[in-house]
Protein backbone atom coordinates (compact mmCIF):
# COMPACT_ATOMS: atom_id res chain seq x y z
CA UNK A 1 0.00 0.00 0.00
CA UNK A 2 2.85 2.18 0.57
CA UNK A 3 4.20 1.83 -2.72
CA UNK A 4 1.07 2.13 -4.09
CA UNK A 5 0.63 5.98 -2.54
CA UNK A 6 4.25 6.74 -3.91
CA UNK A 7 3.25 5.29 -7.53
CA UNK A 8 0.10 7.22 -8.09
CA UNK A 9 0.83 10.25 -5.61
CA UNK A 10 -1.85 12.28 -6.84
CA UNK A 11 -0.86 16.36 -6.70
CA UNK A 12 -1.87 18.12 -3.53
CA UNK A 13 -2.40 21.84 -4.24
CA UNK A 14 -0.90 23.87 -1.30
CA UNK A 15 -2.92 25.30 1.20
CA UNK A 16 -1.77 28.45 0.53
CA UNK A 17 -3.14 28.59 -3.04
CA UNK A 18 -6.86 27.69 -1.98
CA UNK A 19 -6.90 29.73 0.33
CA UNK A 20 -5.48 32.68 -1.66
CA UNK A 21 -8.00 31.77 -4.60
CA UNK A 22 -10.65 31.91 -2.14
CA UNK A 23 -9.48 35.50 -0.65
CA UNK A 24 -9.39 36.00 -4.65
CA UNK A 25 -12.75 35.12 -5.38
CA UNK A 26 -14.20 37.34 -2.54
CA UNK A 27 -12.73 40.44 -3.84
CA UNK A 28 -14.21 39.71 -7.33
CA UNK A 29 -17.30 39.05 -5.56
CA UNK A 30 -16.89 42.95 -4.25
CA UNK A 31 -15.91 44.36 -7.42
CA UNK A 32 -18.22 43.37 -9.36
CA UNK A 33 -20.96 44.03 -7.19
CA UNK A 34 -19.35 47.65 -7.16
CA UNK A 35 -18.82 48.00 -10.85
CA UNK A 36 -22.52 47.54 -11.04
CA UNK A 37 -23.46 50.89 -9.70
CA UNK A 38 -21.22 53.06 -11.85
CA UNK A 39 -22.86 53.12 -15.03
CA UNK A 40 -20.73 51.96 -17.93
CA UNK A 41 -23.51 51.70 -20.59
CA UNK A 42 -22.86 48.41 -22.46
CA UNK A 43 -19.72 47.53 -20.81
CA UNK A 44 -21.34 47.03 -17.38
CA UNK A 45 -22.53 43.46 -18.90
CA UNK A 46 -19.04 43.19 -20.74
CA UNK A 47 -17.39 43.87 -17.17
CA UNK A 48 -19.62 41.89 -14.96
CA UNK A 49 -18.94 38.42 -17.60
CA UNK A 50 -15.52 39.19 -18.13
CA UNK A 51 -15.26 38.87 -13.76
CA UNK A 52 -17.67 35.68 -13.88
CA UNK A 53 -15.37 34.12 -15.89
CA UNK A 54 -12.40 34.70 -14.16
CA UNK A 55 -13.83 33.53 -11.35
CA UNK A 56 -15.04 30.12 -13.31
CA UNK A 57 -11.91 30.15 -14.44
CA UNK A 58 -9.70 29.63 -11.10
CA UNK A 59 -12.74 27.78 -9.83
CA UNK A 60 -12.13 25.60 -12.54
CA UNK A 61 -8.75 24.94 -12.88
CA UNK A 62 -7.82 25.53 -9.29
CA UNK A 63 -10.69 24.28 -6.97
CA UNK A 64 -11.70 21.47 -9.83
CA UNK A 65 -7.86 20.63 -10.62
CA UNK A 66 -8.05 21.01 -14.52
CA UNK A 67 -4.78 23.02 -14.40
CA UNK A 68 -2.81 19.69 -12.80
CA UNK A 69 -5.06 16.75 -13.97
CA UNK A 70 -4.96 15.15 -17.26
CA UNK A 71 -5.32 17.59 -20.35
CA UNK A 72 -8.41 15.11 -20.85
CA UNK A 73 -10.87 16.42 -18.41
CA UNK A 74 -9.91 20.17 -19.38
CA UNK A 75 -10.99 18.96 -22.92
CA UNK A 76 -14.07 17.93 -21.94
CA UNK A 77 -15.06 20.83 -19.81
CA UNK A 78 -14.11 22.96 -22.82
CA UNK A 79 -16.09 20.76 -25.54
CA UNK A 80 -18.60 21.72 -23.67
CA UNK A 81 -18.85 24.90 -23.54
CA UNK A 82 -18.12 25.56 -26.87
CA UNK A 83 -21.14 23.24 -27.66
CA UNK A 84 -22.88 25.93 -25.61
CA UNK A 85 -22.38 28.82 -27.35
CA UNK A 86 -22.77 27.19 -30.58
CA UNK A 87 -26.44 26.73 -29.54
CA UNK A 88 -26.79 30.26 -28.21
CA UNK A 89 -25.04 31.33 -31.04
CA UNK A 90 -27.09 30.14 -33.73
CA UNK A 91 -30.21 30.07 -32.46
CA UNK A 92 -29.36 34.10 -32.20
CA UNK A 93 -29.26 34.38 -35.72
CA UNK A 94 -32.97 33.19 -35.49
CA UNK A 95 -34.35 35.42 -32.74
CA UNK A 96 -32.20 38.30 -33.47
CA UNK A 97 -33.86 38.78 -36.93
CA UNK A 98 -37.25 37.87 -36.38
CA UNK A 99 -38.97 41.43 -36.51
CA UNK A 100 -37.19 41.73 -39.66
CA UNK A 101 -39.16 38.51 -40.91
CA UNK A 102 -42.44 40.25 -39.64
CA UNK A 103 -41.56 43.48 -41.31
CA UNK A 104 -41.14 41.74 -44.71
CA UNK A 105 -44.21 40.26 -44.35
CA UNK A 106 -46.17 43.15 -43.96
CA UNK A 107 -44.24 44.92 -46.85
CA UNK A 108 -44.02 43.22 -49.99
CA UNK A 109 -40.19 42.71 -50.99
CA UNK A 110 -41.38 43.57 -54.93
CA UNK A 111 -44.63 45.44 -54.36
CA UNK A 112 -44.55 45.57 -58.67
CA UNK A 113 -44.69 41.63 -58.41
CA UNK A 114 -47.64 40.55 -60.55
CA UNK A 115 -49.47 38.39 -57.63
CA UNK A 116 -49.67 41.50 -55.95
CA UNK A 117 -51.05 43.70 -58.92
CA UNK A 118 -53.92 40.62 -59.45
CA UNK A 119 -55.06 41.30 -55.26
CA UNK A 120 -56.26 44.77 -56.47
CA UNK A 121 -57.62 43.65 -60.26
CA UNK A 122 -59.32 40.46 -59.25
CA UNK A 123 -60.42 38.62 -56.50
CA UNK A 124 -61.60 35.57 -58.39
CA UNK A 125 -58.64 33.66 -58.93
CA UNK A 126 -57.94 30.68 -56.27
CA UNK A 127 -53.97 30.71 -55.80
CA UNK A 128 -54.10 34.53 -55.50
CA UNK A 129 -56.90 34.52 -52.74
CA UNK A 130 -55.46 31.98 -50.62
CA UNK A 131 -51.79 34.13 -50.20
CA UNK A 132 -53.63 36.70 -49.19
CA UNK A 133 -55.61 34.78 -47.20
CA UNK A 134 -52.41 33.77 -45.49
CA UNK A 135 -51.03 37.45 -45.81
CA UNK A 136 -53.46 38.95 -44.09
CA UNK A 137 -53.75 36.05 -41.99
CA UNK A 138 -50.59 36.70 -40.41
CA UNK A 139 -50.95 40.45 -40.31
CA UNK A 140 -54.29 40.32 -38.31
CA UNK A 141 -52.35 37.23 -36.25
CA UNK A 142 -50.04 39.77 -35.28
CA UNK A 143 -52.17 42.83 -34.04
CA UNK A 144 -54.22 40.66 -32.30
CA UNK A 145 -51.04 39.54 -30.46
CA UNK A 146 -49.87 43.04 -29.78
CA UNK A 147 -52.94 44.16 -28.37
CA UNK A 148 -53.15 41.88 -25.48
CA UNK A 149 -49.91 41.90 -24.57
CA UNK A 150 -50.86 45.93 -24.88
CA UNK A 151 -54.11 45.22 -22.64
CA UNK A 152 -52.00 42.88 -20.33
CA UNK A 153 -49.98 45.62 -19.73
CA UNK A 154 -52.16 47.80 -19.02
CA UNK A 155 -54.20 46.25 -16.30
CA UNK A 156 -51.93 45.74 -13.72
CA UNK A 157 -50.38 49.36 -14.58
CA UNK A 158 -53.81 50.46 -14.21
CA UNK A 159 -54.94 49.42 -11.28
CA UNK A 160 -51.53 50.38 -9.75
CA UNK A 161 -52.97 54.19 -10.12
CA UNK B 1 -8.30 -2.82 3.56
CA UNK B 2 -6.06 -5.54 2.13
CA UNK B 3 -7.82 -8.40 0.68
CA UNK B 4 -5.94 -12.41 0.54
CA UNK B 5 -5.37 -11.22 -3.21
CA UNK B 6 -3.34 -8.52 -2.43
CA UNK B 7 -5.98 -6.09 -4.06
CA UNK B 8 -6.92 -2.73 -2.04
CA UNK B 9 -10.99 -3.38 -0.62
CA UNK B 10 -11.75 -0.46 -2.58
CA UNK B 11 -11.02 -1.80 -6.21
CA UNK B 12 -13.26 -2.83 -8.02
CA UNK B 13 -12.95 -6.42 -10.12
CA UNK B 14 -12.86 -4.70 -13.36
CA UNK B 15 -10.11 -2.21 -12.99
CA UNK B 16 -5.97 -3.20 -12.74
CA UNK B 17 -4.99 -0.67 -10.10
CA UNK B 18 -6.46 2.11 -7.85
CA UNK B 19 -5.10 4.70 -10.65
CA UNK B 20 -7.22 2.88 -13.67
CA UNK B 21 -10.35 2.95 -11.42
CA UNK B 22 -9.32 6.84 -10.26
CA UNK B 23 -9.38 7.85 -14.13
CA UNK B 24 -12.48 5.82 -15.27
CA UNK B 25 -14.10 7.37 -12.47
CA UNK B 26 -13.51 11.26 -13.10
CA UNK B 27 -13.78 10.66 -17.01
CA UNK B 28 -17.43 9.43 -15.89
CA UNK B 29 -17.52 12.66 -13.77
CA UNK B 30 -16.68 15.01 -15.98
CA UNK B 31 -19.04 13.70 -18.65
CA UNK B 32 -21.71 14.22 -16.13
CA UNK B 33 -20.71 17.41 -15.99
CA UNK B 34 -20.89 18.11 -19.47
CA UNK B 35 -24.67 16.85 -19.59
CA UNK B 36 -25.22 19.22 -16.46
CA UNK B 37 -23.44 22.31 -18.24
CA UNK B 38 -25.48 21.71 -21.58
CA UNK B 39 -28.68 21.01 -18.92
CA UNK B 40 -28.07 24.67 -17.70
CA UNK B 41 -27.79 25.70 -21.23
CA UNK B 42 -31.03 25.66 -22.35
CA UNK B 43 -32.03 28.38 -19.19
CA UNK B 44 -28.96 30.54 -20.65
CA UNK B 45 -30.11 30.42 -23.61
CA UNK B 46 -33.57 31.17 -22.25
CA UNK B 47 -32.45 33.96 -20.78
CA UNK B 48 -30.08 35.38 -23.51
CA UNK B 49 -33.08 35.51 -26.11
CA UNK B 50 -35.50 37.12 -24.06
CA UNK B 51 -33.11 40.00 -22.50
CA UNK B 52 -32.04 40.23 -25.95
CA UNK B 53 -35.79 40.95 -27.01
CA UNK B 54 -36.77 42.68 -23.34
CA UNK B 55 -33.87 44.77 -22.35
CA UNK B 56 -36.06 47.22 -21.07
CA UNK B 57 -38.36 44.51 -18.57
CA UNK B 58 -34.86 43.18 -17.34
CA UNK B 59 -33.26 46.07 -16.26
CA UNK B 60 -36.77 47.51 -14.76
CA UNK B 61 -37.48 44.23 -12.96
CA UNK B 62 -33.51 43.25 -11.30
CA UNK B 63 -34.00 46.41 -9.36
CA UNK B 64 -36.50 44.24 -7.21
CA UNK B 65 -34.21 41.77 -6.24
CA UNK B 66 -32.13 42.00 -3.64
CA UNK B 67 -28.41 42.20 -4.40
CA UNK B 68 -27.06 42.46 -0.53
CA UNK B 69 -28.78 38.81 -0.03
CA UNK B 70 -27.57 37.50 -3.43
CA UNK B 71 -24.12 38.76 -3.30
CA UNK B 72 -24.12 37.60 0.76
CA UNK B 73 -25.19 34.18 -1.38
CA UNK B 74 -22.22 34.17 -3.86
CA UNK B 75 -19.69 34.70 -0.54
CA UNK B 76 -21.48 31.38 1.14
CA UNK B 77 -21.59 29.07 -1.92
CA UNK B 78 -17.81 30.66 -2.62
CA UNK B 79 -16.99 29.62 0.83
CA UNK B 80 -18.49 26.29 0.51
CA UNK B 81 -16.25 25.53 -2.80
CA UNK B 82 -13.45 26.45 -0.94
CA UNK B 83 -14.15 24.03 2.13
CA UNK B 84 -14.73 20.85 0.12
CA UNK B 85 -11.80 21.71 -1.64
CA UNK B 86 -9.85 21.78 1.75
CA UNK B 87 -11.64 18.43 2.57
CA UNK B 88 -10.33 16.69 -0.41
CA UNK B 89 -6.94 18.01 0.37
CA UNK B 90 -6.66 16.78 4.18
CA UNK B 91 -8.22 13.37 2.69
CA UNK B 92 -5.67 13.34 0.15
CA UNK B 93 -2.87 14.21 3.51
CA UNK B 94 -4.85 11.29 5.46
CA UNK B 95 -6.18 13.51 8.04
CA UNK B 96 -9.56 11.96 8.33
CA UNK B 97 -11.11 14.25 11.35
CA UNK B 98 -10.42 17.46 9.60
CA UNK B 99 -12.20 16.16 6.15
CA UNK B 100 -14.97 15.17 8.63
CA UNK B 101 -15.11 18.64 9.42
CA UNK B 102 -14.53 20.48 5.91
CA UNK B 103 -17.64 18.32 4.86
CA UNK B 104 -19.12 19.24 7.71
CA UNK B 105 -18.82 22.96 7.36
CA UNK B 106 -19.84 22.72 3.29
CA UNK B 107 -23.13 20.83 3.98
CA UNK B 108 -23.93 23.47 6.69
CA UNK B 109 -23.19 26.46 4.22
CA UNK B 110 -25.47 24.69 1.23
CA UNK B 111 -27.97 25.30 4.02
CA UNK B 112 -26.78 28.53 4.84
CA UNK B 113 -27.25 29.22 0.83
CA UNK B 114 -30.64 27.50 0.76
CA UNK B 115 -31.98 29.51 4.35
CA UNK B 116 -31.61 32.85 2.19
CA UNK B 117 -33.08 31.57 -0.81
CA UNK B 118 -35.81 30.84 0.86
CA UNK B 119 -36.42 34.26 2.47
CA UNK B 120 -35.69 35.74 -1.15
CA UNK B 121 -38.60 33.42 -2.61
CA UNK B 122 -40.65 33.87 0.05
CA UNK B 123 -40.71 37.84 -0.42
CA UNK B 124 -41.30 37.43 -4.07
CA UNK B 125 -44.36 34.88 -3.52
CA UNK B 126 -45.93 37.53 -1.03
CA UNK B 127 -45.71 40.17 -3.52
CA UNK B 128 -46.53 38.39 -6.45
CA UNK B 129 -43.24 39.01 -8.37
CA UNK B 130 -44.03 35.19 -9.82
CA UNK B 131 -43.53 33.46 -12.96
CA UNK B 132 -46.34 33.80 -16.28
CA UNK B 133 -50.00 33.33 -15.10
CA UNK B 134 -49.24 34.01 -11.53
CA UNK B 135 -47.30 37.28 -11.57
CA UNK B 136 -49.87 39.91 -9.83
CA UNK B 137 -47.23 42.45 -8.84
CA UNK B 138 -48.03 45.48 -10.20
CA UNK B 139 -45.19 47.90 -9.75
CA UNK B 140 -42.45 47.10 -12.69
CA UNK B 141 -42.98 49.78 -15.85
CA UNK B 142 -43.25 47.69 -19.56
CA UNK B 143 -44.64 45.03 -21.25
CA UNK B 144 -44.99 41.49 -19.24
CA UNK B 145 -42.56 41.89 -16.63
CA UNK B 146 -43.47 38.62 -15.31
CA UNK B 147 -41.05 37.15 -18.12
CA UNK B 148 -38.17 38.54 -16.11
CA UNK B 149 -39.38 36.39 -12.97
CA UNK B 150 -39.67 32.69 -15.47
CA UNK B 151 -36.33 33.19 -16.36
CA UNK B 152 -35.55 34.03 -12.38
CA UNK B 153 -37.09 31.24 -11.07
CA UNK B 154 -36.69 28.33 -13.35
CA UNK B 155 -32.87 29.58 -13.37
CA UNK B 156 -32.30 29.96 -9.52
CA UNK B 157 -34.79 26.89 -9.06
CA UNK B 158 -32.87 24.62 -10.85
CA UNK B 159 -29.80 25.78 -9.04
CA UNK B 160 -30.94 25.49 -5.69
CA UNK B 161 -32.58 21.65 -6.60
CA UNK B 162 -28.42 21.33 -7.67
CA UNK B 163 -27.67 22.63 -4.08
CA UNK B 164 -30.15 20.23 -2.66
CA UNK B 165 -28.78 17.58 -4.04
CA UNK B 166 -24.87 18.75 -3.69
CA UNK B 167 -26.20 18.74 0.06
CA UNK B 168 -27.43 14.90 -0.05
CA UNK B 169 -24.40 13.87 -1.94
CA UNK B 170 -21.83 15.99 0.45
CA UNK B 171 -23.75 14.68 3.51
CA UNK B 172 -23.70 10.83 1.94
CA UNK B 173 -19.81 11.53 1.58
CA UNK B 174 -19.90 12.53 5.32
CA UNK B 175 -21.07 9.75 6.29
CA UNK B 176 -18.59 7.60 4.39
CA UNK B 177 -16.04 9.31 5.65
CA UNK B 178 -17.32 8.72 9.53
CA UNK B 179 -17.47 5.23 8.37
CA UNK B 180 -14.09 5.09 7.68
CA UNK B 181 -14.66 3.95 3.88
CA UNK B 182 -11.76 6.26 2.41
CA UNK B 183 -7.80 7.06 2.98
CA UNK B 184 -5.13 8.99 0.97
CA UNK B 185 -5.28 6.28 -0.99
CA UNK B 186 -8.59 6.30 -2.56
CA UNK B 187 -10.72 9.40 -1.80
CA UNK B 188 -12.22 9.25 -5.46
CA UNK B 189 -15.96 9.63 -4.54
CA UNK B 190 -14.95 12.39 -2.34
CA UNK B 191 -13.49 13.80 -5.18
CA UNK B 192 -16.54 12.96 -8.00
CA UNK B 193 -18.66 14.84 -4.93
CA UNK B 194 -16.36 18.20 -5.18
CA UNK B 195 -15.93 18.34 -8.37
CA UNK B 196 -20.17 18.44 -8.74
CA UNK B 197 -20.27 21.18 -6.19
CA UNK B 198 -17.43 23.33 -7.85
CA UNK B 199 -19.73 22.89 -10.53
CA UNK B 200 -23.34 24.24 -8.84
CA UNK B 201 -20.58 26.98 -7.40
CA UNK B 202 -19.51 28.47 -11.07
CA UNK B 203 -23.33 28.42 -12.33
CA UNK B 204 -23.61 30.89 -9.54
CA UNK B 205 -21.25 32.92 -10.21
CA UNK B 206 -22.29 33.06 -13.63
CA UNK B 207 -26.47 33.68 -12.26
CA UNK B 208 -25.65 36.47 -9.83
CA UNK B 209 -24.42 39.17 -12.24
CA UNK B 210 -27.34 38.31 -14.78
CA UNK B 211 -29.67 38.18 -12.61
CA UNK B 212 -28.83 40.74 -9.76
CA UNK B 213 -26.48 43.23 -11.27
CA UNK B 214 -28.05 44.26 -14.56
CA UNK B 215 -26.30 47.25 -15.54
Amino acid sequence: MATDTETHGQHVTPLKIYLGVGAALFVLTVITVAVSYIDLGPFNLVVAMGIATVKAALVALVFMHLYYDDKLYLTIFIMALLMLSLFIVITLFDTLRRGDLYEEAASPLRQEALIYQQDTTETGAHTTEDSTADTTGTAVHDTTRDTTQETGQETPAGSSH
Amino acid sequence: MTEPSGRPAHLAHHFSDTEQQRESAKLGMWIFLLTEILLFGGLFAFYVFYRAWNPDIFYNAHVHLNTTLGAVNTIVLITSSVTVALAIRSMQLGKRRKTITFLATTVALAGVFLIIKYFEYSHKFHLGQLPGQYYSYAGIEGTNPHIFFSVYFTMTGLHALHVIGGMVVIGWMLYRTIRNDFSAEYYTPIENAGLYWHLVDVIWIYLFPLLYLIG
